[in-house]
């Protein structure tokens, strides 16, 4: 299959970035992913949500979103448009909240140096690959399962069980 | 084959014989919970899919806990909607005079019992584990599949075996025993693995006090922890099950991934100091640290037990002038025990606040939210940057016994100090 390179605003974060910084406690009563996306990560650096921007991606060291269950944190990632978070690991119950409503994550495990903030990056999502130049080298993350990979195909959880159950029904 | 106290509930609750550590199972969920941060998400999702009612209303509850009674205005508008839609779905819904944390009050209303498969919607759901079932946490969307279909799907963890040996030193309780834990692995040293706490030390703490443990287990990544029930747990759980249950017991000849032997002779009380739960310390390295607030509540330590502690310590006793000092129960039937014992009069006397169930401070919502540069020394169970407030805000963490007496000397220090 041919790379399919997205392009996008690389910005980058350390380790253990817990949901708190990514959406603080205070805007919790906020439902939708836009209005979300106005305060995202404010908790870790209140000039943030005025830095992201659609298609960017963001590169993070290990236990990415560790701590509080609050799904607002992913929504607030994805409603800020970002095209993928790259993470060396991510903490199990951010993982699976992103999955579920649809933000797509990469896993890779080999730390990410060098990068400035804001310049080009490279993602594809298919292959589970990075690049930080535009002629490589490739970063090869590592493969969702393939639970994971038939959420993503039903564009999250919910439709996921409905389709389910709707198999279920007609067999 | 052998296996694990995890696996077998997992294998049982997936209808399978056996189940083996990275396989992906689909399993059935024996009771589950939201809250006034997650609710609103979770039934806006059943309502956009059409999604008509729920699995089993006897599994199900939502609790009002974080921003109730409301804050603001905003926050009124979140827990009217609460009520709308928890009147539409026929879920029970606790706030006001039966208002209490859900991870606790699961507990307390027996519906998370031994041998059972439990996901809540809270990070500390894994405090259950602390009864000998499988507990874990999730978010809005897994729950709210959970409530369409009564099941999940899961990874089976790996087991890591926590033996724990030897007498620790005065004031050391279930709390210092985890801080201690998560001080030696770090925050992500459990990483999506079954936490298994044993040994002589764990045996000899109070129900509650291995619940404090349970509870963190999320601070060290894991997907959940468990302590295979004994005597004890059995009374425990006797007067308060809601159900029939069937405790399991974990193969004595199971493979773990790993067993970490915890020695605790000559341990001191545990303090992790910003910014991370790991970051720990023992007393004695931080005594004298200056605070402007102790709170001493949460799912983690707003336990019964942890009330006769901190207030066998404030009897008779003045709170410092230079500090606040915030007493939040996790539930009401404990607040309500407080009166009858006469803790909440000590606590009174000792000029604290007391207050009805929230979890308000814990997470920075309100109830003691902390300005910049201010420092709070709290029962609770995380210390991220702006957990409890302003980003530039510190929380450190430790046991009741801890935090009441520094609330007595008015800077961090022990019982034995005053
Ligand atoms: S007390 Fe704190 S940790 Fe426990 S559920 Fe409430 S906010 Fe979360």
């Amino acid at each position: 299959m041919a790379p399919h390179w997205h392009r996008g605003k690389a910005w980058f974060l350390g380790d253990n970035i817990d949901t708190d910084q990514i959406m603080p406690t205070p805007y919790l009563g906020l439902k939708n992913n836009e209005d979300l996306a106005k305060h995202v990560l404010s908790g870790n650096d209140p000039g943030w949500p005025g830095r992201l921007g659609k298609g960017d991606i963001l590169f993070a060291g290990l236990n990415f979103g560790c701590g509080s269950s609050r799904e607002h944190a992913p929504r607030g990632l994805k409603g800020a448009g970002i095209a993928c978070v790259v993470a060396r690991s991510f903490a199990r119950i951010f993982y699976r909240n992103a999955i579920n409503i649809g933000l797509p994550l990469l896993v890779l495990p080999q730390p990410v140096s060098g990068g400035t903030p804001g310049q080009d990056a490279w993602i594809d999502l298919e292959a589970g690959a990075a690049k930080l130049h535009a002629d490589g080298p490739a970063l090869q993350g590592i493969a969702p399962p393939q639970i994971v990979r038939d959420i993503i195909a039903h564009d999250g959880l919910m439709p996921y069980v409905k389709a389910k159950a709707a198999a279920a029904q007609s067999a | 084959m052998a296996q694990t106290i995890t696996e077998k509930i997992i294998a049982c609750h997936a209808g399978r014989e056996r189940v083996r550590p990275g396989e992906y199972v689909e399993a059935s969920v024996d009771q589950t919970w939201s809250d006034d941060l997650g609710a609103p998400l979770t039934l806006g999702l059943l309502e956009q899919h059409g999604i008509g009612q729920v699995f089993d209303r006897e599994r199900v509850f939502i609790t009002s806990m974080v921003n109730a009674p409301a804050q603001n205005a905003h926050f009124a508008a979140v827990l009217k909607q609460i009520r709308a839609l928890t009147g539409k779905f026929e879920i029970p819904l606790y706030e006001m005079g039966t208002a209490a944390i859900h991870n606790s009050l699961g507990i307390e209303m027996g519906r998370t019992l031994p041998g059972e498969l439990i996901a809540g919607g809270n990070s500390h759901a894994c405090m259950a584990g602390g009864l000998g079932c499988f507990a874990t946490g999730m978010g809005s969307t897994d729950i709210a599949a959970i409530l369409a279909t009564g099941r999940t799907w899961l990874e089976v963890p790996r087991t890591i075996r926590y033996r724990y040996t030897g007498t620790a030193g005065r004031w050391v309780t279930g709390k210092d025993l985890m801080l201690h834990t998560i001080g030696r692995i770090g925050v992500a040293g459990a990483d999506n693995a079954a936490m298994e706490f044993c040994g002589d030390p764990v045996n000899a703490l109070e129900v509650e006090e291995r619940l404090s443990m349970t509870n963190m287990a999320i601070e060290a990544g894991a997907q959940n922890a468990i302590i295979e029930p004994d005597a004890k747990t059995l009374a425990y759980v006797k007067d308060i099950a809601t159900r029939p249950f069937a405790p399991v017991y974990g193969d004595p000849d199971a493979r773990v991934s790993e067993e970490i032997l915890i020695p605790i002779d000559g341990l001191e009380p545990v303090i992790a100091l910003p910014f991370l739960p790991g970051n720990t310390r023992p007393l004695s390295a931080v005594k004298g640290t200056r605070l402007d607030q102790v709170y001493i509540g949460s799912c983690t330590n707003g336990w019964m037990h942890d009330m006769r502690v901190a207030a066998s310590i404030l009897k008779g006793r003045r709170v410092a002038g230079n500090l606040r000092v915030i007493i939040i129960p996790s539930t009401t039937k404990i607040h309500h025990q407080c009166m009858k014992e006469g803790l909440a009069g000590i606590f009174l006397e000792a000029g604290a606040a007391f207050s009805m169930p929230t979890c308000g401070p814990c997470i920075g919502a309100h109830m003691g939210v902390l300005a910049e540069g201010e420092r709070c020394l709290s029962t609770s169970n995380r210390n991220f940057p702006g957990r409890q407030g302003h980003v530039r805000s510190e929380t450190y963490l430790c046991n009741p016994a801890v935090a009441a007496a520094s609330a007595v000397k008015g800077h961090l220090c022990g019982p034995d100090d005053l």
